[in-house]
């Protein structure tokens, strides 16, 4: 416990034996090779959910600020269905659950579920926070909209969003961290990402606060990697003069 | 999550706070045992019949009883009337650390005995000695590991069991794929549910997963042995004369034949809590342990 030993990267992950340059080749694999193996892993689980949130997300939140109440039905439906059942049950029901009841869904890929799964639970987060961004706006802004001849769409596309969408920024961003962190649930089904690793590398190793640390290490860099990337893109498209975009 | 679970989080940090002051273990566990008038077993949660709950803060099982005997054992030696033990639950990444700073004094759960822990704890006599095996689905006509070439197979995250299959893997230049359950509870359901075609993991958790299955016919344990694992009673490091008295306790019920018994009694009859039988007679490596007692680690197995 009282000596550091980061020389365990350096192993190979069958016999033990540490390889010379730390990265394997030709079949060999060390834990080194493995945890940016696991972290390719957690990068794709978390930018594809991150996708599939911000599509779903959005969509539903729009839906729920729009005058016809058949549609904010349907909103808010999916915003607390998908809000109200803890991210690991929802993962285990899209494991197995439904692949239970619809046969063909079977075939599907565990990394395919875990992705839907993720991100459709942080669409719920994502549609109540545009849906918040929207009302936030002036009710005049859609009267004036309307009022100039546009379409209920075209308002959307032209006047409530692109102000609505630069307001939710922030909270935005906290979402893209989250889904980094909630990808840690993606092990339950088997998908080698960076918790599974630490699992099972700390077993094998007996080195476990190493493993830990290193892989502590990667989930805040991805983590504050993006929230550095939300920033600039706050910073880009700040307007003076508007809501959160004077100073 | 389940409620289990965070409380026994919050019981091992309140356990890593509270052993704090206990470091210092001058005078052995013994001296410890005796001023306070008490021990504390580690023990697991689901340890097939090595060590599990049966609900209500109470533990029982294999490793659990022996460790009972041992303990009253120890209190006879120091003289003690009475000898209060209380149990701790502990996790295979706890259980180590819990054994060095003092909040456990000895465990009984599953823990294998290798090079690489004998640096960090001790261990008494092998007890038991776990074979990796595979459970496939009784009609699905497998029988050996070869079989199982580019097929899903799951074992447990967090356990060797996965790698060995790696280890067979590069050994033959098979290729397996592999389908990690959070939990045994979960791999089993993973075959159970088709997405894998066989389980490899240790024999006696197999056994106990077949058992608990709605309807245990349709699973069976094939094919050879992966891997041998001793497993043991872990207690602290550099302490010769606790380890000499828990020795001296399991040797006493190898040699009267009173260990084969409590082995009978728990993985040959029904147990608690569901009055289930594991159904798993000793192997002979398990019987062989108990005609020679040895505290050789994993590594001398797999030489010979």
């Amino acid at each position: 416990m009282s000596t550091w030993d980061w020389q365990v990267f350096c192993k190979d992950t069958i016999d033990g034996e540490i390889v010379s340059r730390c990265f394997g080749g030709a079949g060999d694999v060390t834990y080194l090779d493995w945890l940016f193996s696991a972290w390719g892993w957690t990068l794709s689980v978390s930018l594809l959910a991150l996708i599939v949130a911000l599509v779903f997300g959005s969509l539903m939140g729009i839906l729920r600020t729009t005058p016809n109440r058949g549609l904010v039905l349907a909103g808010n439906a999916w915003t607390e269905l998908f809000r109200n059942i803890p991210l690991l049950v929802q993962i285990f029901l899209w494991y197995h659950v439904v692949p239970a009841l619809i046969p063909p869904l079977r075939g599907v890929p565990s990394f395919l579920l875990v992705v839907l799964g993720l991100g459709l639970f942080t669409s719920a987060r994502i549609s109540e926070q545009v849906k918040a961004g929207i009302q936030s706006l002036p009710r005049g802004q859609r009267m004036a909209g309307l009022a100039m001849g546009f379409t209920l769409p075209q308002t959307y596309r032209h006047v409530l969003l692109p102000m609505a969408f630069r307001i939710v920024i922030p909270p935005l961003t906290s979402e893209a961290m989250n889904i980094v962190k909630n990808s840690s649930v993606a092990f339950a089904v088997s998908i080698s990402e960076l918790t599974l690793f630490a699992l099972q590398a700390q077993e094998e190793t007996a080195r476990g606060i190493e493993i830990y640390l290193s892989v502590t290490g990667l989930y805040f860099i991805t983590a504050f990697a993006l929230n550095r990337a939300f920033h600039f893109i706050e910073a880009r498209v700040r307007v003076p003069g508007m809501i959160g975009g004077g100073h | 999550m389940k409620p289990i679970a965070v409380l026994q989080g919050l019981t091992f940090a309140a356990s890593l706070l509270a052993a704090l002051p206990a470091l210092s273990q001058d005078g052995g566990t013994l001296k410890k045992i005796k001023d306070g008038g008490s021990a504390t077993m580690g023990v697991r949660e689901s340890s097939g019949g090595l060590s599990f709950t049966v609900g209500d803060g109470k533990f029982a099982g294999f490793h659990v009883e022996l460790c009972q005997r041992a303990l009253a054992d120890v209190q006879k030696q120091l003289g003690l009337a009475k000898l209060d033990i209380k149990y701790q639950p502990v996790t295979s990444q706890n259980r180590i650390p819990l054994v060095q700073n003092g909040t456990v004094d000895i465990e009984c759960g599953s823990t294998t005995n290798n090079a690489a822990r004998q640096k960090d704890v001790a261990f008494a006599v092998t007890t038991y000695v776990e074979e990796v095996r595979i459970a496939v689905k009784a009609n699905s006509g497998i029988g050996s590991i070869a079989q199982l070439n580019g097929k899903n197979v799951a074992t447990t995250t967090g356990t060797t069991s996965v790698q060995h299959l790696r280890k067979h893997e590069r050994a033959t230049g098979m290729d397996f794929k592999e389908v990690f359950g959070k939990d045994h509870a979960d791999s089993f359901l993973l075959l159970e549910s088709g997405r894998a075609e066989a389980f490899v993991m240790d024999g006696q958790i197999l056994a106990g997963n077949i058992a608990k299955a709605k309807n245990p016919a349709d699973f069976k344990i094939v094919g050879e042995v992966l891997s041998v694992e001793p497993i043991a009673i872990m207690i602290r490091k550099d302490d010769p004369a606790f380890k000499k008295t828990v020795d001296d306790s399991l040797k006493a019920l190898m040699a009267s034949g009173e260990m084969a018994k409590i082995y009978d009694k728990w993985f040959m009859q029904p147990i608690p809590p569901a009055n289930t039988r594991i159904g798993l007679p000793a192997s002979e490596a398990t019987r062989a342990a108990w005609a020679n007692p040895n505290d050789k680690p994993m590594e001398d197995y797999a030489k010979k």
